[in-house]
């Protein structure tokens, strides 16, 4: 613990889930409400711009969240992480500039217009503006995630003899194989939790009889997209990424499945506890060889076990990786499930009759925002004990002149206002929900607003 | 090559603090200038679709620095850790209060981020300001290239150095006052009614203000970093900035008088701009001076990412900033004209 590098994990692990939180659900958001605008355009109906309407408000509480929470993740990188910062500049901070320039702005921009600016630009206008807000989030997702990628598999870079590295092919960092299938990946994962919490709202209204024509549109849009959702982010895109991990960081895949022994037809543990003292799963229920299939496509393929690795290459936390890994996949197929059993339900026009399937819609939203946290803290603690995998250890990328007592206060700080900002947030947003979607205002200028409150 | 980054990125700093600043001029000021909920609103309306935009500047230059200096982001943000997670939480309370106020049609709830917003508008300029002291001022550099500095120890001119001193808040004041003078011009030209007769009013005893500041400022740098004003001196295109800055001050006291709102806050952007210009200018190629040696300084030269980054960054840098340029076109042609209030619920 007088470790400051624990701290320094500590405070960026925590304010980056916490901010993902909220770019997961407007990126995913975004995608729909491209959709609600667009079919709204299309058929003239009234019922998917007012739907669409609500959505904006959700995600422009969202979106000031993930702006908010967003500015010290960049900042971070060079008040904890500085040693990592001064050599990996050079690579990374090329994405991370071009996430400000060519993402940020066209967010910011165009964020005010979405939001308040309906009756202003019109029908057309406002849709290109929701198109330019899916755009820039989609664009910053993807320089984000080709920023990790590089610390996952590093390519198209050199490493000078001082330890700092340079990119040398722009292009083979900008499309590195990682980050296509990680950015495919974790795309999916958000579109499913936008979906699940579209769906979850449209139960919900509809549960209460509230809102019919929202709710209608809410419920079927989120269903279906929910659907398409779930199952891309399991096939192919994460089936995928199970195999890039498989073949690039052995180990990592070791760890996630709690495998010390190596050997062929490996299982894959539905549930069990790594016990890594002992070096064994305890309590393990085993699917036979679906591992190996996971991993090679091979159902008989060998899948190296922890022993095969030295220990100092171990991820550190081995116990929390493979539950993380676990969770992600376990609820990864329970979406699927829900998801598929809800649309088949929609399809034969009895979704909105079916109160049991209205409740678990209406109960599922928290669990896409759990299962893209733990994928992420599979893709993260995976990549221990490296920031760059193979090439630069954690323990010397932090900051040599901050001890761990002021990120011990920082940290603190964060945990104060984020608690209290993420009371307010669920607050306005239950706010919203109950209130739910508003009429297109009066006509500009002059007359009072009758939105009202 | 280093220089042409040198230059791409303290210009971008600069941009950020003439287009931030307008916004936290006019927040820090608009408990006094907006006095009803339907005129603080207005104020809200007239910075409400650019103030997002605005902020991305800072983060913007922040990663063109990244790109092009690592060494110098790395010391830099470690180095002044307290203080950097200070600006951090003012910002975010800031974009929070602004994005949340008129969600609920309450009084308590309004009052409440209304004071947010005005305390972070205030804090959020001494603090940039006050970094900017610091890297004119210098910072104990060793040879390894790292530093770390109390946030504060003595405010006495002889005592120790911290990340705010005498000097430092000194210079934190003076960008609160150019800031707030800033951000009246701003409203002086975005609004009507008593919010821009106020701002007017505000503006004619923040300019004096804003002089005066300035001077002692200068007058304080000679002491403590002479070879800036030096630099300042020598330099063409240091004087150029200067002379820049110096008409853009006097534009912006003219043509508020003769109630040519717009040329003066273009006048007060020039100011800005020329200031934050000249300084970087006098003391390029540092980036981070060393009080203890100067050959631990950090510069454009010895702390710039390999060549090969650089040319990379230039591939495409232009044409990121050229679609900022037109995003902010549209984005202002799509307010021009005096911002009113919105309708409840329907903005800020």
């Amino acid at each position: 613990m007088d470790d400051p590098l624990f701290w320094h994990r500590l405070q960026f692990g925590f304010t980056i889930t916490y901010h993902y939180l909220f770019p997961q659900l407007t990126m995913g958001l975004a995608l729909l409400i491209v959709v609600l605008k667009g079919i709204g355009l299309r058929t003239g109906e009234a019922k998917w711009n007012d739907a669409a309407r609500f959505w904006i408000r959700i995600f422009g509480l969202s979106f000031a969240m993930g702006v908010v929470t967003g500015i010290p993740m960049e900042f971070q990188f060079g008040t904890n992480w500085a040693q990592f910062s001064a050599r990996t500049g050079g690579v990374i901070g090329q994405t991370l500039a071009m996430e400000g320039i060519f993402a940020f702005f066209l967010e910011s921009s165009f964020l005010a217009l979405l939001i308040w600016g309906e009756r202003k630009l019109g029908p057309r206008k406002h849709f290109l503006a929701a198109v330019a807000l899916f755009v820039g989030s989609w664009l910053s997702g993807y320089f984000i995630v080709t920023t990790n990628a590089f610390m996952q598999h590093p390519v198209g870079h050199e490493i000078g003899p001082d330890g700092v590295f340079t990119v040398v092919s722009l292009a083979a960092f900008l499309f590195n194989p990682w980050a296509i299938a990680q950015y495919l990946h974790t795309m999916m994962g958000a579109v499913a939790t936008g979906s699940f919490a579209m769906a979850a709202v449209g139960a919900y209204w509809t549960l209460r009889g509230e809102h019919p024509e929202p709710a209608r549109v809410s419920l079927a849009t989120g269903v279906i997209a929910a659907l398409a959702a779930s199952i891309l982010v399991a096939m192919p895109t994460g089936h995928h990424q199970g195999r890039m991990v498989a073949e690039h960081q052995p180990v990592a895949l070791a760890a996630m499945e709690g495998r010390f022994e190596s050997g062929p037809n490996a299982p894959l543990a539905m549930i069990g506890q790594p016990n890594v003292a002992e070096r064994r799963l305890d309590n393990p229920i085993l699917l036979p060889s679906i591992l190996s299939y996971i991993a090679y496509g091979d159902f008989s393929a060998n899948v190296r076990g922890l022993a095969e690795f030295p220990e100092s290459d171990w991820p550190d936390n081995i116990e929390l990786l493979y539950y993380a890994f676990h969770i992600m996949v376990g609820l990864g197929t329970i979406f699927i499930a829900v998801a598929g059993l809800a649309t088949l339900l929609l399809w034969r026009q009895k979704l909105a009759s079916s109160r049991w399937m209205l409740w678990i819609l209406a109960l599922a939203f928290p669990f896409p925002f759990i299962a893209n946290t733990a994928g992420w803290m599979t893709a993260e603690l995976g990549r221990q004990p490296w920031l760059v995998y193979g090439l630069m250890r954690t323990a010397e990328g932090g900051s040599p002149t901050v001890h761990g007592g002021s990120a011990l206060f920082t940290i603190l700080g964060f945990a104060g206002l984020y608690l209290v900002l993420g009371l307010l947030y669920v607050w306005l947003v239950l706010h919203e929900v109950a209130h739910g979607p508003r009429p297109l205002g009066a006509p500009a200028h002059g007359a009072a607003g009758q939105g009202g409150d | 090559m280093e220089a042409l980054w040198f230059a791409l990125a303290a210009g971008m700093v600069a941009i950020y603090v003439v287009m931030d600043g307008f916004d936290f001029g006019a927040g820090a000021l608009h408990l006094g200038v907006a006095r009803s909920d339907g005129e603080r609103r207005q104020v809200l309306a007239a910075i409400g679709p650019f103030w997002d935009g605005n902020e991305v500047w800072l983060l913007a230059a922040g990663g063109v620095l990244f790109l092009a200096f690592p060494k110098v982001l790395a010391s830099g943000l470690s180095g002044f850790y307290l203080a950097i997670f200070l600006l951090i939480w003012v910002l975010i309370l800031r974009g929070i209060a602004i994005e949340f106020r008129s969600h609920v049609r309450d009084e308590m709830w309004r009052t409440f981020w209304d004071g947010t917003f005005a305390l972070a508008s205030v804090l959020a300029p001494v603090l940039l300001g006050a970094a900017l002291g610091n890297v004119v001022r210098g910072v104990p550099l060793g040879a390894d290239g790292w530093f770390a500095l109390p946030l504060f120890d003595s405010f006495s001119p002889s005592g120790a150095l911290g990340i705010l001193d005498w000097y430092t808040v000194l210079a934190g004041v003076t960008a609160l006052v150019a800031i707030a003078h800033h951000g009246a011009l701003f409203l002086v030209w975005k609004t009507d009614g008593p919010v821009a007769a106020r701002s007017r009013a505000a503006a004619a005893w923040l300019f004096p203000a804003t002089v005066a500041l300035w001077l002692l400022s200068s007058l304080a740098t000679l002491a403590v970093a002479p070879d800036v004003l030096r630099g300042a001196l020598a330099r063409p295109l240091a004087l150029v900035c200067t002379l820049l800055f110096l008409a853009g001050l006097a534009v912006s006291f003219v043509a508020r008088r003769q109630g040519r709102d717009l040329l003066a806050f273009l006048g007060s952007a020039a100011f800005l701009l020329g200031l934050l210009a000249a300084t970087a200018a006098s003391v390029f190629p540092t980036w981070l001076a060393s009080t203890i040696d100067p050959a631990h300084s950090l510069t454009a030269h010895n702390a710039a990412s390999a060549p090969k980054a650089l040319r990379y960054g230039l591939f495409w840098w232009p044409f990121g900033f050229v679609l900022a340029i037109v995003y902010f076109t549209i984005l202002f042609r799509l307010h021009r004209g005096k911002a009113r209030a919105a309708a409840e619920g329907e903005g800020y």
